[in-house]
């Protein structure tokens, strides 16, 4: 590891100031990506600014019944806030799947959404990988790709993105509040990561030196039953093989509200578009539920190792959806 | 890494450690870890995997369990931490956990024991403080202190891995203190 430069600014304006001066810059927050990637020497900032104890650290209700976690809310507080398991359960649901206690004690709500992906190509300086050296080939795709996508993946890159969170967060509609040079935006989580496309060292469409202020989750989904479920090789802490986060509401028996978003199939949390659009005011059952979620799944293009991702997907979503359905009447 | 410091790149830090202050010049690469086994001389807390996945070098920062190979020492500064030496306090007694695991033979070869003794003090607190876990029934009251059945404390201390197989006297061990 290179020696670096650390500041420790104590507002955001100062923060993104500081970025601006130190070219070659990385903001840090609780580091548990960022500093193992400094030790494998796959990131070299060479300044470290230490955004982990700004004042973005509490969860504020709005009056719209929307909620805003600050960027610093550590994992570990979020998925045990009451607000959060009471309205949004997806979200506790899906920070509780990941990672160790550890982990989620230090592990912050901006950094978990730009956690790198855990490709053993991209973690290994001695293999090719576009996503690390652009240009240098994608070890994965004919090599070890067993964890790797079956949606919306390219020629240059195989990669997952390894969040829970940010699975759930895509289901629920939340939006990534940012401030940079330019100011401040909004960003729905569907819209922050990348397919990796001919650019896959970009994981997201954010500016060079802006910085994650905040997530906002809205009423639209307050209160509406949501859940996650996770598949992966043990039966704790451990990466998904396959995830499903599920928001669905039922009137009448048929589908008033539905968001379907998958993890560990692609570069960022996949939308099941298909399968809401056909749900959507139908009768909620399993036979609607199965020809939805294979609406969306018939666009996998699995790799030689993976195809046994789809079916695994199928059976989450289907798993899922049945379980937030309410029984028919009479049953 | 080398101890030799470049100008700009080491800070000077101020912690508290097992009670005691202490002030340190540290090269800005030096994560917790290192700082309490060579600057330190604590070498209690264990280098596994150096990169965050076995939990051997677990300590409480603040009260909270985290793990000290991925923790920069210089983001510390201000900072207490509590080490497995540090656990008993002041006293020649070792903490009740020490206690259960010797009692319970909760270990071979040792080398992963400091961190799940951390690991496990720090969950505990986690627990009464109404924290869930994954197994936790997400239907259980938000806030109201978390029951620990063996199925929880596997899952709360699924970050630290013991290859020598421990884990039955270790949850037995956590379950004694609960009790």
């Amino acid at each position: 590891m290179n020696g670096f430069a650390y500041l420790r600014p104590t507002g955001v304006q100062e923060a993104v100031d500081a970025y601006a001066a130190h070219p070659g810059a990385a903001y840090l927050a609780g580091g548990t990506n960022l500093v193992d990637l400094m030790k494998l020497g796959v990131a070299r900032p060479t300044a470290l600014i230490d955004v982990g104890r700004l004042p973005l650290d509490t969860i504020e209700e709005r009056p719209d019944g929307s909620v805003r976690v600050g960027a610093t809310v550590r994992n570990s507080d979020l998925a045990a806030d009451p607000r959060v398991r009471d309205r949004w359960p997806a979200l506790s649901q899906a920070l509780l799947a990941g990672a160790s206690g550890q982990l989620r004690n230090a592990a912050t709500t901006g950094g978990n959404l730009l956690q790198r992906t855990r490709c053993p190509y991209f973690q290994d300086l001695g293999k090719p990988c576009n996503k690390r050296a652009p240009g240098s080939g994608c070890g994965a795709r004919e090599g070890v790709h067993r964890d790797h996508a079956v949606l919306g993946h390219s020629e240059q890159c195989v990669a997952t993105h390894p969040s829970d969170m940010a699975v759930a967060l895509a289901a629920l509609d939340a939006q990534v509040e940012l401030y940079g040079p330019e100011g401040a935006r909004k960003l729905p989580v569907t819209d922050f990561h990348r397919l990796p496309g001919e650019h896959p060292e970009r994981d997201t469409w954010m500016r060079p030196g802006e910085l994650i202020t905040g997530v906002l989750l809205p009423a639209t989904t307050a209160g509406v039953p949501s859940a996650y479920r996770k598949a992966r090789d043990r039966a704790s802490y451990a990466f998904a093989l396959a995830s499903v986060a599920v928001v669905l509401r039922v009137a009448d028996g048929v589908v008033d509200q539905v968001a379907v978003a998958f993890g560990g199939l692609a570069h960022r949390p996949w939308r099941a578009r298909h399968t809401e659009l056909a749900l959507l005011g139908a009768p909620a059952g399993p036979a609607a539920f199965e020809g939805a979620v294979a609406l969306e799944l018939a666009h996998a293009e699995p790799l030689r190792d993976n195809a046994f991702k789809v079916p695994l997907a199928r059976n989450l979503a289907l798993d899922v959806l049945g379980r937030l359905a309410p029984a028919p009447a009479g049953v | 890494m080398t101890s030799a410091h470049q100008p700009g790149h080491h800070s000077e830090v101020h912690l508290r450690v097992n009670g005691k202050p202490v002030t340190l010049d540290v090269d800005h690469r030096r994560v917790l870890l290192d700082l309490l086994r060579e600057d330190l001389d604590l070498t209690g807390s264990k280098k596994g995997c150096d990169h965050g996945q076995c939990g051997a070098c677990t300590v409480l920062v603040d009260g909270r369990r985290l793990n000290s190979c991925l923790l920069l020492a210089v983001t510390l500064d201000g900072s207490e931490v509590t080490t497995v030496e540090g656990l008993g306090g002041d006293g020649e007694e070792p903490h009740p956990l020490q206690r259960a695991f010797l009692d319970r033979d909760a270990f071979q070869c040792g080398y992963c024991t400091p961190g799940q003794l951390c690991s496990a003090v720090g969950m505990l607190a986690e627990a009464a403080a109404g924290h869930p876990s994954h197994v936790t029934d997400p239907a259980a009251p938000s806030g109201s202190p978390v029951a620990l059945d063996r199925a929880e404390i596997r899952e709360r201390l699924s970050g630290n891995l013991c290859r020598c197989g421990a884990y039955p006297r270790i949850v037995e061990a956590v379950e004694d203190v609960i009790e």
